[in-house]
């Protein structure tokens, strides 16, 4: 772990439940500052339920999230202000060019000096060439790489990142997986972060947590490599998950 | 509550339009074929038609004042239809944005595209049928206001549904203002309605307003009765709407779909 054990997000017994089904089940952790956390399950086990319940997109059933010691409910828009979110199925304008979009992001999020910030987020995702192109335009890569420089615009304390590398090619996933470890050194963000990719999960991520509906396990790869008495995340996913 | 919040809103609509040729042509396009059709066979009946001296006046302010309705609530419903199609709701509602300013941001939209629709229609209307919309005078502005506020309402409470029942939903952000047409009496009194139909434009503003219209054009007179039923339906109409998109807001949050909204 990059940075110090400042726990910057406590989730504790957060339970969501659609139509009598619990779609999250007593969750509790924390996020430390410059923490790369990554969350693990199988579809449907929750993962997004969980991101959209920390950011405020779906209100909990049961349970309390602080961030920065503070509740979401009351501290919404000073929470926010501090935190971005990307994710592969959320995307931003098609006719808007690279620059307006970022340029209305740097506006709703009250950035100082909005065309410097966007200049920068663009340089620093390697779009900066592109930015009079309309979004339309964009590859898929383009595309995610512009996601996240969205999600960079504010520059964010925490980075909720859903899926981020899905439908990228393993260049620029590897890319964006060192842009973000990087990030985390540099600048001491915190990353809660989703992927399907068990590979990236272990190159990534600090600590893992592994989810359906529950915490089935918590800990770093080596430890929980360890625990589990397996060699790779892989198989640990199977016998975490009792297949 | 934050300026800079609800600039980004507006901002992020200038864009959309400033390059998009389709988009204003329908700020444009509509109320301009519409104007050139009923505004011709408008002629064509009064000159057919002896003793109807203001049909063309009647006519013509109808058309416009109505078109500023349906603006101020296209304005706001297909605004958020926008942000829906984009894929774009999930980054705003996860953006430290709040619902009001989100709203503010739309309704400020809407005002300029009334604004900008109202602009071209009397324009055309001047000069094509030499029908001078402020010849009306001062008394335009509290119905053009009551219309404005009409509108939003209503497009607010499109905006609702649409938030609650998603795509399938799409279709009221044209349909519902187009409802209350047949009740409002736009191009004729409200006396021609069925003694039903008539109990029920009571309570529409809109139709009050075109009321107050047809009098201010025929007899000059203020129609001070019919400004203030349009105002006392309106402020009611406008708080019930924005109750309601709150209501169907936190139902949302609750019932989880506004990450699957547009799906």
């Amino acid at each position: 772990m990059s940075g110090s054990l400042v726990s910057i997000l406590k989730v504790e017994g957060l339970s969501k439940k659609f139509d009598n089904v619990y779609a999250l089940k007593g969750v509790s952790f924390e996020l430390s500052r410059g923490e790369i956390l990554g969350i693990l399950g199988p579809n449907g086990a929750g993962k997004t339920t969980l991101i959209h319940s920390i950011l405020g997109l779906i209100t909990p059933t049961e349970g309390r999230i602080k961030i920065f010691g503070k509740e979401l409910r009351g501290n919404r828009v000073d929470i926010l202000k501090r935190v971005n979110f990307a994710a592969n199925y959320v995307l931003l304008p098609f006719s808007l060019t690279l620059w307006e979009n970022l340029m209305v992001y740097a506006f709703i999020y009250e950035v100082e000096n909005p065309p410097k910030r966007c200049g920068e987020v663009l340089e620093l995702f390697e779009l900066y060439h592109l930015r009079n192109m309309l979004t339309r335009k964009l590859s898929s890569g383009q595309m995610m790489r512009l996601t996240l420089a969205k999600a960079m615009i504010n520059d964010p304390e925490i980075l909720f990142l859903d899926e981020p590398t899905a439908g990228l090619d393993a260049d620029i996933a590897k890319k964006t997986r060192q842009l973000l470890k990087s990030l985390c050194k540099e600048r001491g963000l915190s990353v809660l972060y989703t992927t399907h990719n068990l590979l990236e999960m272990q190159e990534v991520s600090d600590r893992v947590l592994f989810l359906q509906r529950e915490v089935l396990a918590a800990g770093t790869s080596t430890d929980l490599l360890n625990r589990y008495n397996v060699t790779n995340l892989e198989e640990l996913f199977f016998k975490v998950l009792g297949k | 509550m934050s300026f800079k919040r609800i600039e980004a809103i507006i901002l992020r609509q200038v864009y959309l339009y400033k390059r998009s040729f389709t988009r204003l042509l329908e700020v444009f396009y509509w109320p301009m074929l519409d104007l050139l059709l009923w505004g011709f066979v408008t002629i064509y009946l009064q000159r057919s038609s002896e003793g109807l001296p203001a049909f063309v006046s009647y006519f013509l302010g109808a058309l416009i004042l109505w078109d500023i309705l349906f603006r101020a609530q296209q304005g706001i419903s297909v605004s958020f239809l926008e942000d829906m199609w984009a894929r774009n709701l999930i980054n705003i509602f996860v953006s430290p944005i709040k619902v009001s300013e989100y709203l503010l941001g739309l309704i400020t939209i809407s005002i300029l595209k009334v604004v900008i629709a109202f602009i071209v229609m009397s324009s055309l209307a001047w000069l094509f049928y030499s029908f001078r919309i402020f010849q009306i005078g001062l008394t335009l502005l509290p119905l053009v206001l009551n219309l404005v506020v009409m509108g939003l309402a209503v497009g607010i409470f499109t905006t609702a549904l649409i938030l609650r029942f998603g795509q399938e939903a799409e279709i009221l952000a044209w349909a519902i203002a187009l409802l209350f047409m047949p009740f409002s009496a736009v191009f004729y009194p409200v006396n021609v309605l069925p003694p039903v139909l008539r109990e029920i434009a009571c309570f529409i503003p809109s139709a009050h307003v075109f009321e107050g219209m047809r009098m201010v054009i025929s007899t000059s007179k203020i129609p001070v009765k019919n400004i203030l039923w349009a105002s006392v339906l309106n402020s009611i109409y406008l708080l019930l709407a924005l109750f309601f998109f709150l209501r169907i807001h936190k139902g949302a949050l609750t019932r989880g779909i506004l990450p699957k909204i547009g799906e």
